[in-house]
């Protein structure tokens, strides 16, 4: 019976996932490359924002990933603390810069969209807050795996601290609700048709969506392979030496 | 645990414990500031209940690597774990005796300090009932901050970076509570909100502590 976990095993995985690879990266391109140009060339600007509109197709999906990254490492980190599957713990580990890199992204586009629009590189608004607190929680996280020598210590540890962490992160952006009025435009996707953005800038911001979904899955499996091998170099080395 | 809470309490408050440091060190924060944005009375009225709570909460965070540093140095973190006391009714004596040393003391000395920055007089209260409901969580989640980082060399350093962003929820509404107090402006909601967040903590994070502690002791 074929079931999910049998991908817990390390050799299993680095299988499927070299098998899978090619496919998904290529769809990553050219995911990435249609939504972008499609957006950046074939949209009309906007009558109030002229071109500046066109930042959307980068700052929607990275704040997206930033916050999915974060989701799929605490699903891992669960997975490792109930069925402690080592390559979970390393999908977790092999999310975070990723992810890290997706929050910097989101603040700088925006950053580079609200100077012309809002008059100021950065507002202490709630959502721009909460972003910087959540790259802040990024950059805790992978110091605690870098500073732990033992991998099964550092995974429990980070594990734990992304379970209190997420909680404190979500406390967090209500709480810079309360605490100041905000700046930032509302969603710019609900499933509520009539809230989303304009059906011209809406279709290429879905498949720039999709290719940095797809490219986030396949970074996520080439560094958690990466991890995989070379925690089996380390291994063979270890051994070699005993001999 | 009465034992370890009177024990914990001795080793903060005599010599070597460092007891004192970080009140002197929020001292220290406060008699900065004015050099730093200057002395008018008006501007230090207005940034005062915010620079109190700041400082509280570093001086909290500066003697968060006493809870466990000595314990786990001469063995006794691992005597602990071995009696029959459970590891999170442990952690939490540990997060009281934390708050009675270092979190009640700065309670109590921030009104003083709140004179250096001419708080308004309406500003008292509501500052010493905020710290008052803020300060505990602080050294619960400290604790757990403590528990990640005890068996590291640097460890301080680290600790810094994954506590401070776990203080913000604290430090909004704390903050938030005592500037409306000293506007004199309602401030039901925030302290309600600290008072939530502090309840919370305490009642959870202490089952993180020492999940975080047994595997840092394996």
């Amino acid at each position: 019976m074929a079931s999910i976990w049998q991908y817990a095993n390390p050799k299993k995985f680095i299988q499927t996932t070299d098998r899978v690879l090619p496919w998904i990266s290529g769809m990553a391109v050219v995911c990435l490359a249609v939504g972008l140009i499609w957006g950046f060339f074939f949209t009309p600007e906007d009558f109030r924002q002229g071109s500046t509109v066109k930042i959307i197709y980068l700052h929607v999906p990275s704040a997206l990933m930033a916050i999915n990254a974060w989701l799929m490492m605490l699903v891992a980190s669960l997975i490792w603390i109930v069925r402690r599957h080592h390559v979970s713990a390393l999908a977790a580990r092999a999310a975070a810069p990723i992810g890290a890199v997706m929050t910097v992204i989101a603040l700088a586009t925006g950053a580079i969209w609200g100077q012309p629009m809002w008059g100021t590189w950065w507002a202490w608004d709630p959502r721009l807050t909460s972003f910087l607190i959540l790259f802040l929680f990024y950059l805790g996280y992978m110091a605690l795996w870098a500073a732990i020598e033992n991998d099964d210590t550092a995974a429990d540890l980070t594990s734990v601290l992304c379970l209190v962490g997420s909680v404190f992160a979500l406390l967090s952006r209500y709480a810079v609700n309360f605490w100041n009025q905000g700046l930032h435009q509302g969603a710019s996707l609900s499933l509520d048709k009539e809230k989303n953005v304009a059906d011209v800038f809406y279709h290429p911001l879905l498949v720039s969506i999709a290719g940095f979904v797809l490219l986030f899955i396949a970074l996520v499996f080439l560094r958690t392979q990466t991890e995989i091998r070379a925690r089996r170099m380390r291994a063979l080395l270890a051994r070699e030496r005993l001999q | 645990m009465k034992a370890l809470l009177i024990r914990d309490l001795r080793l903060g408050t005599r010599a070597g414990g460092g007891f004192g440091l970080g009140l002197a060190f929020f001292l220290i924060v406060v008699v900065l500031v004015p050099f730093g944005v200057g002395p008018e009375t008006g501007r230090l009225a207005a940034i005062a209940p915010g620079i109190l709570w700041l400082g509280a909460l570093l001086a909290c965070l500066l003697s968060l690597d006493r809870i466990f540093a000595l314990d786990w140095e001469d063995g006794s973190l691992d005597l602990l774990v071995t009696s029959p006391l459970p590891m999170e009714a442990a952690v939490s004596i540990k997060a009281l005796a934390h708050w009675l040393t270092t979190g009640l003391p700065l309670v109590l000395a921030a009104p003083v300090l709140g004179v250096l920055l001419s708080l308004p007089f309406e500003g008292y209260a509501p500052l010493i009932l905020s710290l008052l409901l803020g300060t505990p969580a602080l050294s619960v989640v400290g604790t757990f901050g403590a528990a990640l980082t005890v068996g590291l060399k640097r460890g301080g350093l680290l600790m810094s970076l994954l506590v401070l962003p776990l203080y913000v929820p604290t430090l909004i509404f704390g903050a938030e509570a005592a500037r409306r107090g000293a506007e004199g402006m309602d401030n039901g909601t925030p302290l309600l909100m600290l008072a939530g967040i502090t309840c919370g903590t305490i009642a959870l994070l202490p089952f993180a502590s020492a999940a975080v502690l047994r595997v840092n002791l394996r």
